[in-house]
């Protein structure tokens, strides 16, 4: 299925750029015309993901994360976040719920919530190479609304 | 100001605004543990009626909040909680720890 619309947003791993990266998300998707709570869950998953990468992936230095948002006829928007730090060498681990190996900042429960709240939720990693996390919504149709 | 006070006897509301992310975690925790450390609440309300977003980061600061009242034999209740706020304590499972409306 070809893209209708896409976008793609390089950033640093600064953590000011949680806000900027979610708020970026729920702009771009703004065109499927979401509902207020389809809106709210792309910023509060994207704001896990994003987080991960800023926290896990380059712990002590700052680096490159790519957020890249790709809307579908289907109504549906897909969204990629990649970085090329560390890596996850267990991924099942990792989505446990209450696994963390971050500081007290962060509660293990990033990815519980990426799944409840998308339709969808991919991982892949390799240690010293990066992880990419991809992440679906399916934004319902509103009667009255846009075709 | 990140985190407000409200206090008598031991009875306290701590009123959290903005954006809960990662991002401002630490100041938040900070916040919330000068206030605690200082009046040693029995009875805290952490009220959030003022958060305009939240994730998993706010889970992190409720129950660091949370731990420090129970070494206090204290009890805490989160109030005003918007409906983001609330979805994400809901999948975590919070609920089952700390009560919140």
């Amino acid at each position: 299925m070809k893209p209708t619309n896409m976008t793609t947003i390089d950033f640093l791993s600064r953590s000011a750029n949680e806000g900027f990266a979610r708020t970026a998300a729920a702009c771009f998707t703004a065109q499927l015309d979401p509902t207020l709570e389809e809106l709210e869950d792309i910023k509060t998953a994207v704001s896990e993901g994003v987080t991960n990468a800023i926290v896990h992936a380059y712990p002590d230095t700052l680096g490159r994360v790519v957020l890249r948002l790709r809307l579908f006829e289907d109504n549906s928007v897909e969204i990629t976040i990649r970085d090329w730090g560390v890596g996850i060498a267990d991924v099942e681990q990792a989505r446990t719920p209450l696994f963390t190996t971050g500081s007290e900042e962060r509660s293990g429960m990033g990815f519980t919530i990426m799944e409840s709240f998308m339709d969808g939720l991919r991982v892949r990693s390799s240690p010293g190479k990066g992880t990419t996390v991809v992440l679906k919504k399916k934004i319902s149709r509103r009667a009255g609304g846009p075709k | 100001m990140p985190v407000t006070c409200e206090q008598a006897d031991r009875v306290m509301i701590l009123r959290l605004t903005g954006e809960i992310d990662h991002h401002r975690a630490k100041e938040l925790m900070i916040g919330m543990d000068r206030y605690i450390d200082t009046y040693l609440p029995r009875e805290l309300t952490v009220d959030l009626s003022g958060v305009t977003f939240m994730d998993s980061s706010g889970i992190a600061v409720l129950l660091r909040a949370y731990r420090r009242v129970r070494e206090l034999e204290g009890s805490l209740r989160v109030a005003g909680t918007p409906a983001q706020a609330a979805k994400v304590l809901h999948a975590a499972g919070l609920s089952r720890m700390i009560p919140f409306d």
